[in-house]
C-alpha cells in the first residue's frame, strides 16, 4: 500500500491509538452545517469510518476511524459536499459562535456573519502556538468568550430617547448591575455609565421602545481553557464596529507573531510582556486608524 | 383604534406567578391568542426571570405594553394590547 502521508501534512487527521487510523477533523464556521453538509458527512462516516461522528467541545465534527490510506479519498468526497479539512498544530483553529441575532432574541449582534469573517481572515494561519477565537451575541456568553486566545462578545451602545420614556420603570427593574434609576413618577429613566455593562436588556425590554441599541463588540485576550485556566481580559473600550475589531485582532495576532516562541501560547506570551504592553499595543493601534474613533 | 367595544369591561387578567419558563409565556401567549385584536388584557408577573423575558417576548410578537405596575409584592402586572397578527407563515 502506498501511504499517502501530504493528506496527513496538511492536517486535520488526529493519529488515533489504533494504528494507521485517524480522526478527521472537519472544518466547521460558528457551529453552522448545511443539512446538505450533514447528509454528506454521513455518508463520508459510513464509506470510510466507523459510522460515527464526534462532536467537540468547540462545534467541531470529527469523523474518526478513517484508515490512512482512505485519507485523500475521504477529503475528495466531502469536498465535493462542500466539507473540507479542519486544522491542528500551531494555527488558528475553528472559529465558533452561538446563533446571534439572526435567530436569538438575547443577541446583540450577527455572531454567524462575524464568525465568517473571522474564519476567511484567520484560519489555519500559523503562529507559534494554536489559537481560538469565538463570539458570543451577548452577555449571557454561551460561546464563553473569555475562554479563548481571542474572544469577542457582543453588546450594545444605549441611547434613551427621553420623549418616549414613559417611566414604567421595567429596565430598572431587570437592569442587572443597577445601573438604571428613575428620577420621578413619570421619567425619564437615568443611566450611570460607570454601572452600565452595555449588556442591552433595558433595549429588548422596553415597552414603548425608548432605549435604541447600537451593536458593539467586546474583545477579551489571553483565555486558556485546558492544562492551564485563564480568564481572557477586556483590554479596550467597547468597539464601535468590524473595523475597530480587526484593527485590535490583527494586532493581537501580530504582537503574538512578533513576541511569542515556538510552542508558547498567546497568554503566556502576554504574561511575560505584561497585560499593559498588550494593552497599549493595542490601544496604538485603534488610535493609528485614519479617521477612526468615531 | 380599534373597532371592538367592550362596553367598558375591565380587562381580564392571567396569572402566571405560579409558573416557570418556558411556561410563564406559554401562559400569556394563550390568553393573548383568546382576545381579539386590540382588547387588552393585564398579565401578572414574577419578579425575575418572567418580568425580564416575558414583556420582551410580548412585544417581539408584535403586541403592545401599555403599563407596568408594581404591586409590591415582588409580582407586577403588566396591561398588554393585543396585536395584529403575524404576516406570512407561522
Amino acid at each position: 500500500m502506498e501511504a499517502d502521508y501530504k493528506a496527513l501534512k496538511n492536517g486535520g487527521f488526529m493519529r488515533q491509538r489504533q494504528k494507521n487510523k485517524f480522526s478527521m477533523r472537519l472544518k466547521v464556521v460558528g457551529g453552522d452545517l448545511s443539512a446538505a453538509q450533514i447528509r454528506v458527512i454521513a455518508e463520508a462516516a459510513e464509506r470510510f469510518g466507523a459510522g460515527r461522528v464526534h462532536l467537540t467541545s468547540r462545534q467541531g465534527v470529527e469523523i474518526p476511524f478513517v484508515d490512512l490510506r482512505d485519507t485523500e479519498a475521504v477529503k475528495a468526497f466531502l469536498a465535493k459536499g462542500g466539507v473540507s479539512a479542519g486544522v491542528c498544530g500551531p494555527r488558528v483553529r475553528t472559529v465558533t459562535a452561538c446563533q446571534g441575532d439572526a435567530v436569538c432574541p438575547s443577541a446583540c449582534i450577527d455572531t454567524a456573519s462575524l464568525a465568517r469573517e473571522i474564519s476567511e481572515r484567520y484560519f489555519g494561519r500559523e503562529l507559534p502556538h494554536k489559537f481560538k477565537l469565538g463570539v458570543t451575541g451577548c452577555v449571557n456568553n454561551c460561546l464563553k468568550a473569555e475562554e479563548n486566545d481571542l474572544g469577542v462578545k457582543g453588546a450594545l451602545f444605549l441611547e434613551l430617547d427621553g420623549e418616549a420614556c414613559t417611566g414604567c420603570g421595567l429596565c430598572v427593574k431587570i437592569c442587572r448591575d443597577g445601573a438604571l434609576s428613575l428620577a420621578g413618577e413619570e421619567g425619564p429613566v437615568r443611566l450611570d455609565p460607570a454601572r452600565c455593562n452595555n449588556c442591552g436588556r433595558c433595549v429588548s425590554s422596553c415597552p414603548s421602545d425608548a432605549w435604541k441599541g447600537t451593536p458593539g463588540y467586546r474583545l477579551y485576550f489571553g483565555g486558556t481553557f485546558g492544562n492551564v485556566i485563564g480568564i481572557g481580559e477586556a483590554l479596550l473600550p467597547l468597539l464601535r464596529d468590524k473595523e475597530e475589531l480587526f484593527a485590535a485582532a490583527d494586532r493581537a495576532v501580530e504582537f503574538f507573531v512578533e513576541r511569542g516562541r515556538p510552542g508558547e501560547r498567546f497568554r503566556s506570551v502576554i504574561l511575560r510582556a505584561g497585560w499593559q504592553a498588550l494593552a497599549d499595543s493595542l490601544a496604538g493601534a485603534l488610535a493609528g486608524r485614519a479617521g477612526g474613533g468615531q | 383604534m380599534s373597532d371592538v367595544d367592550r362596553g367598558g369591561k375591565p380587562p381580564g387578567t392571567v396569572d402566571t406567578t405560579g409558573a416557570v419558563c418556558p411556561m410563564t409565556f406559554v401562559l400569556a401567549k394563550m390568553a393573548l391568542d383568546e382576545i381579539g385584536e386590540g382588547d387588552e388584557i393585564i398579565i401578572r408577573l414574577n419578579e425575575g426571570e418572567a418580568l425580564a423575558n416575558v414583556p420582551r417576548s410580548i412585544k417581539d410578537e408584535g403586541h403592545r405594553i401599555l403599563r407596568l405596575t408594581d404591586n409590591g409584592d415582588g409580582t407586577y402586572n403588566l396591561l398588554v394590547r393585543k396585536g395584529a397578527p403575524p404576516e406570512g407563515p407561522q
